[in-house]
């Protein structure tokens, strides 16, 4: 066979169309979707590896959106006691929060601050190593989930968790919840929780529920594996502190100066 | 050998059998028959085909294999697509999905729970469907 420019013009555009083809074929392909009822509408949120920021400049000491949002998206007791309390998210007065970040003559506006504290989320997290059952774990995206289903109760995690942002329900809690939310289970007497980065809310593809209740916007969340990420751009450009980071459970959430 | 108070040991044995026997004579065995499940509820008189995750066979005698599975898949692996055995795809949820359908946990689950006398506890934590308000 004798070719010419024509011809050979000819089978080059006909190749150049040939891989435009895949292009078309993903919206045939979408069509299959879940089936049920309660399918999710959204894709899930996927990352690398999960992270949060606090914008202290931004976040207000007075105000409760956050905790308010969390607790009755994940039906948190309100047990109205301290030494019973069960919480995900609170908030603690700076000193307490950064201890070997704060002295005697720290400034008023620095000692009254009053930051939001909730599960590290660390990447070499202590609970995970203590716990005999494996009811708390990492996934790959470097939360670190409660399996509900397997934690006995035996307390290891919560005396080696360094922020103690671990609770365990000494009671049923169902009787003291204010707002039961029938989308998320409750827990028994004698399990332990914390905050789960609100993992069922990803799965979703919905943001967490105290990232989506802040007015001010001063929490962030996104994958810090990904260089052109928010919260990426925010810890290239501002001061971050970590809580503890010298024990080396490398925290993920980080407090922005 | 010689047995003394024949009369008396035997009426003995046998008063022991005849009490330790009274649950099947007594209650009359096969005298119960197996809970009525209601499939009756708005979901399902909606749905075209009446068919669950799988056969009902499979349904009854596996349904716990099922929801281990899928607890597993979700919780531990984050996995919420449950592929059925015939390609369909369901959200791997206990009411998300399971209840979506069987919303009368009354006249389904607990029927034949009690029948059989097994006490799952899914339902402490996990909240059936009407027990709150949206």
């Amino acid at each position: 066979m004798t070719s010419n420019r024509r011809e050979f013009l000819k089978m080059a555009g006909a190749s150049a169309l040939l891989l435009l083809v895949p292009a078309v074929l993903p919206p045939v392909r979408a069509a299959e979707k879940p089936a049920s009822p309660g399918s999710a509408a959204r894709q899930p949120l996927k990352a690398g590896h999960w992270a949060m920021a606090v914008d202290l400049m931004k976040c207000s000491a007075d105000c409760t959106d956050c905790i308010a949002a969390c607790h009755q998206a994940h039906n948190v007791p309100a047990l109205g006691n301290p030494k019973d309390e069960v919480k995900w998210i609170w908030r603690e007065p700076f000193p307490a929060v950064f201890p070997g970040e704060t002295h005697a003559w720290s400034g008023e506006s620095l000692r009254k601050m009053r930051p939001p504290v909730l599960c590290n989320h660390c990447a070499n997290p202590p609970c995970v190593r203590v716990c005999p059952t494996g009811a708390t774990f990492q996934r790959p995206d470097g939360i670190v989930v409660m399996d509900y289903h397997r934690c006995i109760g035996c307390k290891i995690c919560l005396a080696a968790c360094p922020y103690g942002a671990r609770s365990i329900n000494f009671r049923d809690p169902r009787p003291f919840i204010p707002k039961l939310n029938p989308d998320y289970p409750t827990r028994t007497k004698g399990v332990i929780e914390k905050c789960n980065f609100c993992e069922e809310r990803l799965a979703r593809g919905l943001k967490p529920a105290c990232v989506e209740a802040c007015r001010r916007k001063a929490l962030v969340f996104g994958d810090v594996e990904d260089p052109r990420s928010e919260i990426r751009l925010l810890l290239e450009t501002r001061f971050a502190l970590r809580r503890r980071a010298n024990l080396g459970t490398l925290p993920q959430v980080y407090y922005l100066l | 050998m010689k047995l003394y108070d024949k009369g008396i040991i035997m009426a003995g044995i046998a008063a022991f059998v005849l009490l330790a026997t009274v649950p099947l004579w007594y209650g009359g065995a096969g005298k119960s028959s197996p809970p009525e499940l209601s499939l009756d509820t708005p979901a399902i008189r909606e749905l075209g085909e009446k068919r669950c995750v799988d056969d009902t066979a499979v349904m009854r005698s596996r349904h716990v294999q099922i929801l281990t599975a899928w607890r597993d898949e979700a919780v531990r692996k984050g996995n919420r697509t449950y592929t059925a055995s015939d390609g369909r795809r369901f959200e791997a949820s206990l009411s998300g999905t399971c209840l979506k359908c069987h919303s009368n946990k009354e006249q389904f689950c607990d029927r034949c729970h009690d029948y059989v006398g097994v006490k799952p506890d899914c339902f402490r934590c996990h909240i059936a469907p009407g027990e709150v308000q949206k």
